[in-house]
């Protein structure tokens, strides 16, 4: 089993998701988060004084999927997220150890 | 004593629509604050007009108008203290400046000016004053700095007055006195924590727009209702006053465009603003081209002198300097320029009038600027002295809304953690 983690654009969340549903991931759990990567924040003027914003605002996803399709789920992610413009984000996976479903209590593959 | 119902149904309607601009103003500072301190701000504004209110009946008014205390045009005597004697007429409005109103409707629309001066100083001294001093600063600033202003440049007995300088509804006694005020009292109480370094931008840009909408309707009031009158006169006024205050917007945000920015809303709104205070003393004695002339001037001139205070170093937190005494000398002065008897008063430079109109009113620019500024600072520092005018250092971190007001202006988010915090509710009475 692989967790995989994503932090894109939050524009491109509707893309993401139906990239996803295609490769089959039933589901997902999205999050509001702001940082800043090699995209710097943006600059807001209020009466010629300029404020500048270090964080944007950015989406993270997180899902865990069987090993087999993960290189493929991630593969859908980037081409999903992409933009080719400075700060179209991240994706990375880690393995994961365990896993359970609250309602059933299965474990492991069965869970995902 | 004959009264004119028309005149006195204007004079009356104004009054309200002047009073209307203090929320307005409220509003328009209100949203350029921290979120920690909206409501500590809207509550010095709506203070402001219950302290006034009160002054102005048992004291102010009679300072201001009243009967001329030794002939020197320096400030009136307390013969109308409590509204006493007003059914006699306003001393010096006779002959052609007759007025045809009951003087209790003189009273009222004077004293929504009166209101609006000292909460204008408000956005000086944003987010760090105690409550309870600022409304003693109100009392003693309405007594000691407005009322000899009004009576200088308002009373035809006052000394600028009698001058011949032009002062339609309020360049020097509202717009330069609370510019000048509000840096004296900047001066006194500090720069805000972290300021200018820590960003601390407008928290709710919407509501500023929606104060600044009604400042520009309660203008037509202020502007039109100072010809005391239903007539020609108000209607040049309150042309002049919608032309200005369009030009000066658009003068704000070709600023912002010409030096490489965007147009923001803010722009947009302060522009107007400033079209509206320097057509403040003007709007009475210029014609329509005067009017598009001083509001664009006002517009670009201020949009350019807000950023002084950072070279300054004085913290005026909302620009009540750069916006109303630079907009408001503006009006005065070119006055001196564009004035014109085809309107009303008498003609400026640029039409045949020489210099001397202009030079009078640079004379009142520097004599009301100076008054306000030095007296504002003494009141200010005998307070900051006394009681202390300057909020506790945890106080201002921690924002004036629940420090000072134990309020809070927003509940949208947290409120359900907060409602699993454990908390709960007794009646504190």
């Amino acid at each position: 089993m692989k967790l995989i983690v994503a932090i894109i654009k939050p524009f491109k969340l509707e893309d993401v998701r139906n990239a996803l549903t295609k490769a089959g991931v039933v589901g997902m759990t999205v999050s509001e988060v702001q940082g800043y990567g090699r995209q710097s924040g943006h600059t807001e003027v209020y009466r010629g004084a300029e404020y500048q914003t270090s964080f944007v605002p950015k989406l993270k996803i997180e899902l865990v999927v069987h090993d087999e399709i993960s290189a493929e789920v991630v593969e859908a992610i980037v081409e999903a997220a992409r933009t080719e413009k400075i700060g179209d984000g991240k994706v990375w996976v880690l393995g994961v150890e365990d896993l359970v479903r609250v309602r059933t209590g299965e474990r492991g593959a069965d869970a995902v | 004593m004959h009264y004119n119902a028309g005149d006195t149904a204007w004079v009356l309607v104004s009054a309200a629509l002047v009073l209307f601009m203090t929320p307005g103003l409220a509003f328009f500072y209100g949203g350029m604050v921290r979120s920690k301190n909206v409501l500590g701000m809207l509550m010095q504004n709506f203070a402001t007009m219950a302290v006034v209110s009160l002054i102005w009946v048992f004291g102010a008014y009679s300072l201001a108008f009243g009967p001329d205390w030794g002939g020197f045009g320096l400030v009136g005597t307390l013969h109308f203290f409590g509204l006493a004697h007003s059914s006699q007429p306003v001393p010096g409005y006779t002959g052609a400046i007759s007025q045809h109103i009951p003087p209790l409707a003189f009273v009222v629309f004077q004293m929504t000016f009166a209101i609006i001066t000292p909460a204008l100083i408000t956005g000086s001294i944003a987010d760090r004053v105690r409550f309870g001093p600022f409304l003693l600063f109100v009392a003693l600033w309405s007594v000691l700095v407005y009322a000899p202003i009004a009576h200088w440049a308002f009373d035809p007995h006052g000394w600028l007055y009698r001058m011949g300088v032009e002062d339609f509804a309020g360049g020097t006694v509202v717009e330069i006195n609370a510019g000048a005020a509000g840096l004296a009292i900047a001066t006194v109480v500090g720069r805000r924590r972290g300021w200018p370094r820590s960003p601390m931008p407008p928290h709710n840009v919407p509501l500023t727009l929606m104060g600044a909408g009604i400042l520009w309707f309660g203008w037509f009031g202020f502007n039109a209702g100072s010809a005391l009158g239903a007539n020609n006169l108000a209607a040049h006024a309150f042309i002049n006053t919608n032309t200005a205050g369009a030009a000066g917007l658009l003068g704000w945000i070709a600023v912002e465009k010409l030096r490489g920015g965007k147009s923001t809303t803010l722009g947009a709104v302060s522009g107007a603003v400033a079209g509206l205070v320097a057509i403040t003393p003007s709007c009475g004695f210029v014609d329509a081209v005067g009017a598009g002339v001083i509001g664009v001037a006002a517009g670009v001139v201020c949009s350019l002198a807000v950023s002084a205070k950072f070279r300054l170093g004085v913290d005026d937190s909302l620009d009540v300097g750069g916006v109303h005494l630079i907009g408001g000398v503006v009006g005065t002065l070119l006055i001196g320029l564009l004035g014109t008897m085809a309107t009303n008063g008498s003609n400026g430079f640029f039409y045949g009038g020489g210099l001397g109109l202009l030079g009078r009113q640079g004379l009142a620019v520097l004599a009301s600027g100076a008054f306000s500024f030095a007296m504002t600072w003494v009141i200010a520092k005998a307070i900051d002295k006394s009681v202390g005018l300057r909020m506790a250092p945890e106080d201002e971190f921690e924002g004036m809304d629940t420090a000072l007001h134990a309020e809070s202006a927003y509940d949208f988010g947290g409120s359900f953690l907060r409602s699993l915090g454990g908390g709960s509710m007794s009646n504190a009475q």
